[in-house]
């Protein structure tokens, strides 16, 4: 069947399985390989992208139920400026260690950011605890947002000064 | 502290082997070296580049190409080593262009991803390399000028005759340079440290500017012309073979051209039995497994539980262990003797790799070769498996090496290498092989469940008198599983009068492996998490005790008991360890560990809630890996993920045996650690006057039993399995 999609402000056409993964459409049939496959259920993240502006799993949501809702993928966050300081931010903290889950730990925080632009540590928690980081690079991705928020890289958690 | 037979097969070449291979590198290859597949990406001017040995090239506008040898899995090496050859070779390092090497060992020397190895092996080989490069500039600088070589010196990428003041840029020596016969590596002087520009500088990783805008980097990301992508469905049974499987009805299915059958028989790390699926797009060979029906024949390992596992380990505990250890002073005596006796039975499970890029390798076989892109920690032992199961020879396997989405120790592995190679050639097609999940927790070389049956004695002054452990463990013949063994050294071993470890054996037909810091992750658990417990019997400071069991400044075998006691104080004064009062609920434990060379001492403080809810509040880590550390902000990144990754494994993890299969298929039963549960975490370098070691690893292993240790000062409760069962708190 043929869908088009919009893609970081671009309309591909692209023919497909109707149930198939937006994952696999984006990586394998367009070629943007920047989202990434970990579990293929929605418990990772490391699929995460930008649907209305709304994080979603990619790897759970079929291309049929996209519609004409634009879509954000890595390849395009940095078109808007806070999805730029957000890669500033991971650059400067110097984040990634293996760097598989980074796309998607940078899709949903620059989600909670457009949504929330001084996030709390509980505000950090609550939205970027279904993006896995295997090399746990947690303690960087929470500084590396407030950085990109222009907050203070101060753990509130930390009371042991 | 690490078994020696879990990484000799990947570093068991000594420093002068590699100092030899090098100089054969250096000297033989100057004239007409090439690197195909180096310059492909490379624009018209990097092509005159000038190769000074077979790390350096410098191009004749100045460009500096270092070539990485070793696989990036996450630990920063792609960084880490080219600093040590820039730092030598004298040039900014803004200025430094990096690039993956192709496996070749005949070239590069060892290359591998494993035992924190890298820093201890490359530290003083690779600076020397830079630091010849460096030489054949200033000796064809002072050929130009018709100056002595000893009036020259080099400042930025220029090298300067102090005496005229004049210089010559790289660019303009290195085709000269090149013409020249490589200095004697063992020769080369090399910078004093204080002297240092790059090396202990931060600097972020190379490759990140790509990982943060979604560029296509990893294994999995491998494109080829004309590929094809598969699936392998893998007897769910460890060693199952497959009889029969409905092959022609699962070609009808969408996006699929091929199922074959693959009988490889391996069941440890080669192409092992199952069923492939060849197709156009890979989420559809996926899907066709939902009409895939195979018959297995599940074999001799179907019998298997790791329930059955812990009830034998009880029974087998009765009796005397099938092999002594160590064996010194009397045991039955001493604990006769002594004042006070304690017994624990200690238990950790199988746990998963899980790295987050699930395997997967490309594969292209044709006309006899294959070309292989791989997301491997080891890559030479994976061409040794595919010559050997395609009858090739290693020459005819050329291997990319791609980064790795992860590694822990998974990727030391290759049966995912062999198995893509396997199915190109019989798909006639490059291919690329991706495993699911459920592939990935169900056919992985599990960290091996251990059991520990601890006695201790103790004077009336609280010293320890008597110590033994009866570890229940895996292996067969007398020979231990794959990370299923423990050395002669294992702390408290040497450090008390009276002390037996001794080890008995259970068959089993898993295949076990290397997961970071093997060996180390589990026993650390045991040992310290017991010590607490003799620490709390004798009414003592835990830490203080520990101090006190350590007892002289010596050198126990390659162990410094006077490093250890170090960071011992420097965690006890950096966490305000018995200066702070933690809250009702609320604790502080210690543990320490040396492994990978590695002095690491770590305190943990954790609340338990009322109803149970555990938070691990801070982490305090206290380390000495000697006088450098070479990329301080990498060191730091390190040293957070490994203790983060050893609170994971405590908090969550475990893979379960049932019927010979792996009961766990995704990460919502097989738990990785979340933002939401991971504290705080301060890292401290003490610098002493030893060779600098590795980090990928040493830090896991204390974090284990200092968190436990912390949950007990919180709650009264000990935990003596694993991971952690937060119903022992509600």
């Amino acid at each position: 069947m043929l869908f088009t999609l919009r893609i970081n402000g671009k309309a591909r056409e692209v023919e497909a399985d109707p149930q198939m993964p937006l994952l696999w459409v984006l990586r394998d049939l367009l070629d943007l390989k920047g989202t990434k496959f970990g579990c293929g259920k929605s418990f990772c993240g490391a699929c995460t992208v930008h649907l209305n502006g709304a994080p979603v799993r990619s790897c759970v949501t079929q291309v049929s139920s996209v519609g004409s809702a634009p879509i954000t993928t890595i390849e395009g966050v940095a078109t808007s400026a806070l999805g730029r300081a957000v890669q500033n931010a991971w650059l400067a903290v110097d984040v990634v260690q293996c760097g598989y889950c980074q796309a998607g730990q940078i899709m949903s925080a620059s989600a909670l950011l457009a949504k929330n632009p001084k996030p709390s540590d509980a505000d950090i928690d609550k939205a970027m605890s279904g993006n896995i980081c295997r090399c746990a690079t947690y303690t960087r991705i929470r500084a590396a947002i407030k950085q990109a928020a222009g907050m203070p890289a101060t753990d509130s958690r930390d009371t042991f000064a | 502290m690490m078994p020696a037979n879990d990484t000799a097969s990947v570093g068991s070449e000594s420093r002068r082997a590699f100092l030899r291979a090098s100089v054969a590198v250096g000297g033989g290859l100057l004239l007409d070296f090439s690197l195909p597949g180096m310059l492909r990406a490379r624009d018209n001017s990097q092509e005159a580049a000038s190769t000074l040995n077979a790390f350096v090239q410098i191009s004749n506008d100045g460009a500096v190409t270092i070539l990485s040898k070793n696989p990036e899995i996450g630990q920063g090496i792609k960084t880490m080593l080219p600093m040590l050859i820039a730092e030598e070779l004298d040039v900014d390092w803004a200025s430094v262009h990096i690039e993956q090497a192709l496996s070749d060992p005949t070239r590069y020397g060892q290359q591998f991803a494993g035992g924190s190895r890298a820093t201890p092996l490359n530290w003083e080989p690779l600076r020397r390399v830079g630091a010849a490069a460096r030489q054949m500039l200033m000796s064809a600088a002072a050929q130009s000028w018709s100056v002595p070589v000893s009036e020259c010196d080099t400042e930025s990428g220029r090298v300067i005759h102090r005496p005229s003041k004049r210089s010559l840029a790289y660019g303009r020596l290195a085709s000269k340079a090149a013409l020249l016969a490589a200095p004697d590596l063992a020769q080369v002087t090399l910078k004093d440290p204080k002297n240092f520009k790059i090396i202990g500088k931060s600097h972020p990783g190379v490759d990140s500017p790509l990982v943060v805008t979604g560029k296509p980097l990893f294994g999995i990301d491998v494109t080829v012309p004309g590929m094809l992508y598969a699936v392998f469905v893998k007897s769910p049974v460890f060693g199952g073979t497959v009889v029969s499987a409905n092959l022609e009805a699962v070609k009808t299915e969408a996006g699929v051209q091929d199922a074959f059958i693959v009988n490889g028989g391996a069941v440890f790390n080669g192409l092992g039995n199952g069923v492939a699926i060849v197709g156009t797009n890979w989420w559809q060979v996926n899907q066709a497994r939902e009409t895939l029906q195979v018959v297995w024949d599940e074999g001799a390992s179907a019998a298997q539980s790791s329930a059955g596992f812990a009830k034998q380990a009880v029974a087998i505990s009765t009796r005397a262990p099938g092999a002594k250890v160590v064996a010194d002073g009397d045991v039955t005596q001493a604990l006769g003797a002594a004042a006070q006796r304690l017994e624990a039975a200690y238990s950790y499970p199988f746990i998963s790799h899980a790295t987050l890029e699930p395997q997967n390798c490309t594969a292209h076989f044709h006309d006899g070769k294959v070309e292989i892109w791989a997301p491997t920690q080891n890559p030479d032992a994976g061409r040794k498996i595919v010559a050997k199961t395609l009858g090739l020879t290693d020459a005819d396997i050329t291997i990319h090496m791609v980064r790795c989405g992860g590694g822990f120790g998974r990727r030391l592995m290759n049966d995912y290498m062999v198995e893509a190679a396997w199915i190109s050639k019989q798909a006639g097609a490059p291919v690329k092989l991706l495993w699911n999940r459920q592939d990935d927790l169900q056919h992985d070389f599990y960290r091996p469940a251990g059991f520990h049956f601890f006695k201790a004695g103790l004077d009336g002054a609280g010293k320890l008198q008597a110590f033994s452990d009866h570890f229940v463990s895996f292996g067969e013949n007398g020979k231990a599983a794959p990370s299923a063994d423990m050395g002669a050294n294992e702390f408290p071993a040497k450090f008390v009068p009276n002390l037996e470890l001794g080890i008995s054996f259970m068959p089993l037909g898993v295949p076990t492996g290397p997961l970071r810091a093997p060996g180390s992750n589990g026993l650390a658990f045991v040992f310290q998490s017991f010590i607490d417990e003799i620490a709390h019997a004798a009414g003592q400071d835990p830490l203080q005790y520990r101090i006190d069991l350590l007892g002289e400044r010596r050198q126990v075998g390659a162990f410094d008991t006077g490093r250890m006691i170090d960071v011992l104080a420097l965690v006890r004064d950096k966490s305000g360890w018995g200066r702070r009062k933690p809250p009702k609920g609320s604790g502080m434990g210690v543990a320490f560990y040396y492994s990978h060379l590695g002095y690491f001492a770590e305190v943990v403080h954790a609340t338990v809630a009322a109803g149970g809810k555990i938070t691990v509040d801070k982490v305090w880590v206290a380390s000495d890996v000697g006088s450098q550390i070479i990329n301080p902000l990498g060191a730091e990144n390190q040293v957070q993920g490994a203790a983060l990754d050893g609170i994971g494994t405590a908090l969550g993890q475990v893979i379960t045996l049932e019927n010979g299969k792996v009961v766990q298929s995704n990460f919502n039963d097989f738990l990785l650690l979340r933002m939401n549960q991971a504290p705080p975490i301060e890292v401290h370098f003490l610098k002493t006057e030893h060779p600098p070691t590795g980090l990928g690893e040493p830090a896991l292993p204390p974090v284990l039993p200092a968190l436990c240790n912390a949950l007990f000062a919180a709650s009264g409760v000990r935990i003596r399995s694993l991971p952690i069962d937060p119903q022992l708190f509600a």
